[in-house]
């Protein structure tokens, strides 16, 4: 593979014909495209230089709506919008935020993740933030709402995490998901408070923990506390979801409503500690994940510095590892937004590191070529299809 | 009355670094100010009226974090954010 790097004026952003790859970093976002063959790639940018661009997402039903969650050193969150694949940005008239005079005074600190809403409902987005409120856009994201019956639930300071008791980067609200199948039936996972599910189009929400483990509490098992770090549901079979945990790897089959853990058949020198967990976007039974070490004080890099993502073909019960082309040794995390695949046969699968690379395999992780490095910290990966392509 | 802007916020004002607004408030004036640079005021204060945290907004020489404090056609208005992190 060969990367051509296109930096300056917005006017120079490249869209070839094959996949294309949003990429939020610490310092800015940029847009990676490839060819058809997936060979040649692009990387334009940087976008927003400087600023925070935690999530890049293009709205799978318009193809056309591209968000970016962003923060600014100290400046509050925001969110800007492109139709132009990033040509040109405006800022939603109405960013994300609790409501004025909020009975627990939360103020939002950072917008962390980016939802598009049920495809019957265009323009409809939702936003997962820091504290761990929930937001909604009928609008294509130019002006939000808070979505009250998650904010405002009589639970919610149970359920949530303060900002101050919590990890450095903050607890956040992510993985919201919309049941294809029902608009009204919505998943969304906490760091730290677990796994939660609405049926009612989110007027009331119960945990979704069962089978699930919190070691870090004195009862493992807690109704809610746990720390999923990225839930999936697969669209061909919407009765299954994964979820890669700070305690380990799990799938769940609806309606029942129980966690198995199916990463206990990782190697156990590898173990089942990770961020990101990817699905085959034809096949159920297929997922990847990139397992981090998380013995001791939590490194959170690679088990023994070699990085490798493992595959399981079915749905868990086994798994294999995938390191062809990836370095020997190396030191860098993979976060929960930072892993994605495209829809091309077979499948392409991509994860951005906090050392600024991106690492592609078109052979669904059988061998890995690096695709894009010197970036700054990679904080999300998501594959894009627009619609137009120049 | 002029407010002089810090550069991370200046994408709202054409990069102006010094714009005219106007109130009788910090409150007030701030409100013209997004008025004026719409989506300016979010920025640097939150959805609960707090200034934001490492950023200043100072009436003359005094920092204010009370957005009620009276300011008159002679003050001036100075918005500061902190650089500092990496």
């Amino acid at each position: 593979m060969t990367t051509a790097y296109v930096t300056g004026a917005d006017d120079s952003v490249r869209v070839g014909d094959g996949p294309v790859l949003l990429v939020g970093t610490r310092k800015g976002a940029w847009l990676l495209s490839a060819d058809a063959k997936r060979a040649a790639w692009t990387l334009c940018g940087p976008m927003f230089l400087g600023h925070i661009a935690q999530h890049v997402v293009l709205d799978p039903r318009d193809r056309a709506t591209m968000l970016v969650a962003m923060r600014t050193g100290h400046l509050g969150p925001t969110v800007y919008r492109s139709t132009d694949l990033g040509r040109s940005w405006s800022e939603a008239t109405r960013p994300p935020a609790f409501a004025a005079g909020d009975r627990l005074a939360r103020s939002l600190n950072a917008v962390f993740w980016l939802s598009p809403g049920h495809a019957s409902e265009p323009g409809v987005w939702f936003a997962g933030g820091s504290p761990q409120g929930l937001f909604r856009s009928d609008d294509g994201g130019d002006t939000w709402e808070p979505f009250t019956g998650w904010n405002d639930h009589p639970m919610w300071e149970t359920w949530c995490e303060w900002p101050e008791e919590n990890t450095p980067d903050g607890s956040m609200l992510h993985s919201v998901i919309v049941d294809p199948r029902d608009s009204a039936h919505l998943y969304l996972g906490l760091s730290g408070g677990g796994v939660f599910e609405s049926t009612d189009a989110g007027l009331d929400w119960h945990p979704l923990n069962a089978g699930s483990v919190a070691t870090f509490f004195p009862d493992p098992e807690p109704e809610f506390g746990h720390d999923p770090h990225c839930v999936r549901l697969h669209p061909l079979r919407p009765d299954r979801l994964y979820q890669q945990n700070h305690c380990g790897i799990y799938r769940m089959e609806r309606p029942e409503g129980r966690w198995i853990r199916i990463g206990d058949n990782m190697p156990r020198d590898v173990g089942d500690i990770g961020f990101p967990i990817e699905l085959h976007p034809g096949d159920p039974d297929t997922a990847w994940v990139f397992p981090m070490d998380g013995t001791d004080v939590w490194p959170r890099t690679s088990p023994d510095g070699k990085p490798a993502v493992y595959v399981t073909r079915d749905a868990g019960e086994s798994w294999a590892r995938c390191d062809a082309g990836l370095p020997e040794r190396a030191w860098f995390t993979v976060k929960r937004q930072a892993m994605t695949v495209d829809h091309n046969d077979p499948v392409g699968v991509y994860f951005g590191t906090t050392s600024g690379e991106i690492w592609a395999s078109t052979d669904e992780g059988a061998s890995w070529e690096r695709i894009a490095e010197h970036l700054p910290e990679i904080y999300s990966v998501e594959h894009a299809d627009p619609a137009r392509r120049a | 009355m002029k407010v002089r802007i810090p550069t991370p916020l200046r994408s709202y004002t054409q990069q102006l670094p010094v714009v005219e607004a106007d109130g009788d408030t910090v409150a007030a004036l701030l409100a013209d100010l997004d008025r004026r640079h719409p989506g300016i005021r979010f920025r640097m204060v939150d959805e609960q009226d707090r200034v934001r945290k490492h950023m200043k907004v100072f009436v003359n020489d005094e920092a204010v974090r009370d957005l009620s404090t009276p300011v008159t056609e002679r003050d001036e208005i100075t918005i500061m954010q902190a650089l500092s992190g990496g």
